[in-house]
């Protein structure tokens, strides 16, 4: 007979193997969990056992159910049975360090009162054993009344035996015996509890009166009322006066009972000797050889992210180009062919570019998290990133977004802080990406040349500056405004170093990679779709003649001149050239002309009052907003609009010169070549043109209300930022002249 | 004195823990009792946050919060 599945719910501390120990056992079969309202995602995975199938709930790592956000609340709330998308819990699996089991047991302490089965599985023996720390397991068992499973997550051992007694423990219904809590406590908690006018959970009715201002607390007044929070207060005084004052009164009940638990089961040497973490801590944490460690770790991460990932991303390019040529050959002339290859071969092409930059980022952040080097380099740099009100853990996605926002996003996750994650989130975008190079290399080629590398590099350098600059600022804006408020907690656990998981390195790559490909690959090809189809239609001009077909005829045209003028001689030769050269223009006049009169372009110039004041004429205008959704197709909308030919191998890009030319002929951009440029990379370098990061960032939130905030400020900001450019620029060449 | 007052190869004891209700039920939770004996390994390369360990747990806390743990020295 099959029965009903098992639902068991995985908790533990930080760095326990707790993600090691669910892989092991639910392989391959897993799935995300999302929860409504907030941010938090909890793993979900199912194995067999007998013929029994149970499924694995593996919730956030944490040191306590002292839920401090409501993020926390939700895998508290999950426990007790009380979240209407997870089935109660059949069996809660607690796992803990054999070489730290007294602070691991605190949790499990805590789980003990949640009513449900509880099974303990103690993990990493062979590393106790070899810092002399002896776990006697079935002393263990008998001192806490629980099942004790020794396994070794990372190589899999003791999963059969686990299984069994997840099931055993299942079906025996046996309540943990949790250790007593002091008798004023749990008269105030009940005293508390029977006022209210729905039933509460005792364990919840505890939490309300131990966790000064969090999240239980937060949550009961809202349902409750003002009056509930004066009445928790005053029980708190009243605990205080009788000689169990929060949060205090927990901690000592707790303990008390751990060390006589572990005084029982566990012998370690009373001398606690030097262990290999300790002696690389003395490197790695050192004033001097720490920081350089740092900083070759960070310059390792990130050349790899820009040297490994661009050859990478040039193939994908280059095969997306083969690609749309090969379909642009087998299709006739028409909306739909433009759609298929300009609007979705390039869309996709533009989505799975991003792929190699996020799995190598992944890459390395997962190695770094799972051999314990992240908090150390969270402890490096806190101070750095806590003057803007960021924590140490900002770093690595900040750098990160030097290559590219979209894994730096996604790095963001290592930050536990919610208001902190979400401040690293917003103003990560505003470090100076690898897609912001072209435009930057294109502007700066305008007014100085190709000779001055050194002025070159430093323009480049002031335009990554600003980033560096305006990100911190912003951060400390928000943190001081509307992410004011929940001070970061940074109180951090520094784990021992161990050898990292390849299993769990290798499934966290493949899931950063997936889960981008799935839920961002989607919309950022309907903006690709939408953006072409407004630089696509009208696709007829005033005669009612269809662009395509013009620009084909005159395509053939040219080609006929091209092939006349190579087989010419002499004078005809020449006149043919001249001929020849009259239809290349014609073409390209045509596709700018087609792009004028497209939507994008009839806003961009119905715009151009707005662009005045950055200096730009319609033809930036337009290419500009046509780089919304990525920020790199403004170089060839501003080919076709300033009607230059295709950059050829070797050769300067004739693109610069045709947008020279064209300024010559304005009296202001003629006059301020250098502000206008300036103006349009200062833009670039704050705008938010990049529809896979509002993306990412929304499935990050949870929420299109930061994506779109992410837009506005950074648009806004952009605006202004050239703007400034623009005048004070102005001004000096005014007076320079 | 309180946390920040010690030096790198200290051994202390907690005599109390205040601040912010959340710190210090976070440090409670830690291990980081009252009457407890801990190592302070010292601060990080830019001077905050500082290190100490207490049973065979490395912490790690800022300055602003470690300005709330009264220790004696041993």
């Amino acid at each position: 007979m099959a029965s009903r599945p098992l639902t068991v719910a995985l908790v533990g501390n930080p760095n326990t193997g707790k993600s090691t120990l669910f892989n092991a056992l639910s392989g391959l079969r897993q799935h995300v969990g999302n929860y409504p309202g907030v941010t938090v995602e909890m793993k979900k995975g199912s194995f067999t056992h007998g013929d029994r199938r149970v499924d694995l709930i593996d919730l956030p790592g944490t040191y306590s159910l002292a839920a401090r956000s409501p993020d926390e609340l939700v895998a508290v709330d999950l426990l007790l049975g009380r979240r209407p998308e997870e089935p109660p819990p059949d069996v809660i699996l607690s796992i803990v360090d054999a070489s730290n089991l007294d602070r691991h047991l605190y949790l499990t302490t805590q789980v003990m009162e949640l009513g449900v089965p509880v099974v303990l599985a103690v993990n990493m023996i062979d590393l106790a054993t070899n810092q002399g720390v002896r776990v006697d397991v079935a002393r263990l068992a008998a001192e806490t009344g629980l099942p004790v499973v020794p396994v070794q997550a990372n190589r899999g051992s003791g999963l059969a035996e686990l299984k069994d007694a997840l099931v055993k423990a299942a079906d025996s219904h046996q309540r943990p015996n949790a250790p007593a809590l002091p008798a004023p406590l749990e008269a105030e908690a009940q005293a508390v509890a029977t006022g209210l006018k729905d039933s509460v959970p005792p364990f919840l009715a505890r939490r309300l009166l131990l966790d000064v201002s969090g999240a239980t607390e937060t949550w009961f007044v809202q349902q409750h009322g003002e009056a509930l929070r004066t009445r928790v207060i005053e029980a708190r005084k009243r605990l205080a006066n009788a000689g169990a004052a929060v949060p205090a009164v927990e901690a000592k009940a707790r303990y008390a009972y751990i060390r006589k638990v572990t005084a029982a089961a566990v012998s370690k040497p009373t001398v606690r000797p030097k262990n290999t973490s300790d002696k690389l801590d003395r490197v790695l944490t050192h004033k001097v050889w720490g920081t350089l460690v740092f900083f070759a770790v960070m310059f390792l991460m990130f050349w790899s992210i820009f040297t490994a990932a661009t050859p990478l991303m040039d193939l994908i390019d280059a095969g997306t180009g083969w690609f749309g040529k090969q379909v642009e050959e087998q299709m006739s002339a028409g909306p739909l062919r433009s759609l298929v290859v300009d609007g979705i071969i390039t869309g996709v092409g533009g989505v799975v570019k991003f792929l190699p930059q996020i799995l190598i980022l992944f890459a390395f952040i997962a190695v770094l998290e799972d051999c314990g080097y992240m908090a150390r380099a969270a402890f490096l740099m806190d101070r750095l990133m806590s003057r803007c009100g960021l924590s140490g853990k900002s770093f690595i996605p900040m750098l990160s977004s030097v290559a590219c926002a979209v894994p730096g996003v996604m790095a963001t996750r290592v930050i536990e802080n919610h208001r902190d994650r979400l401040a690293t989130i917003l103003v990560a975008p505003l470090m100076s990406c690898s897609a912001r190079i072209p435009v930057y290399v294109l502007m700066i080629s305008l007014f100085l040349p190709d000779e001055s590398a050194f002025a070159q590099a430093l323009v480049m350098f002031a335009m990554y500056m600003i980033g560096f600059v305006a990100a911190p600022l912003v951060a400390w804006v928000l943190r001081k405004t509307l992410l004011r408020g929940e001070r970061s907690l940074f109180v951090m656990e520094l784990p021992a170093y161990k050898q990292p998981s390849v299993r769990t390195v290798g499934l966290r790559v493949f899931d950063a990679g997936w889960q981008f490909l799935k839920r961002a690959g989607t919309v950022i090809l309907a903006s690709m779709i939408v953006i072409w189809a407004v630089q696509y239609f009208p696709n007829w001009n005033a005669e009612g003649q269809t662009y395509e077909g013009l620009v084909t005829t005159a395509e053939d045209a040219r080609d006929e001149a091209k092939k006349q003028a190579a087989e010419a001689e002499g004078d005809d030769k020449e006149r043919a050239e001249v001929e020849a050269n009259a239809k290349t223009a014609e073409v390209k006049h045509l596709k700018a002309e087609w792009q004028r009169n497209s939507l994008l372009g009839q806003t961009g110039r119905a715009l151009e009052p707005l662009f005045a004041p950055l200096g730009w004429d319609w033809k930036i205008g337009m290419a500009t907003l046509a780089s919304f959704p990525a920020r790199e197709v403004i170089v060839g909308t501003l080919r076709i609009l300033y009607e230059a030919d295709e950059a050829e191998d070797g050769q300067a890009d004739p693109l610069r010169g045709s947008i020279r030319d064209d300024w010559d002929t304005d009296p202001v951009r003629g006059k301020n070549r250098v502000p206008v440029a300036l103006s349009v990379m200062v833009f670039f370098a704050l705008c938010m043109q990049c529809a896979s990061t509002l993306v990412v960032i929304r499935r990050e939130t949870k929420s299109w209300r930061w994506p779109v905030f992410c837009f506005t400020y950074m648009t806004i900001l952009a605006y202004l930022g050239a703007l400034v450019t623009f005048q004070i620029g102005r001004l000096i060449v005014g007076m320079v002249s | 004195m309180t946390l920040v007052d010690m030096t790198a190869g200290d051994r202390g004891q907690v005599v109390e823990i205040t601040g912010d209700p959340a710190v210090v039920q976070r440090l409670f939770e830690l291990g980081l009792l009252e009457g407890e004996e801990f190592d302070f390994l010292g601060f990080a390369p830019l001077g905050d946050p500082l290190e100490l360990r207490v049973g065979n747990t490395r912490l790690s806390l800022r300055r602003a919060d470690a300005a709330g743990v009264v220790v004696s020295k041993l």
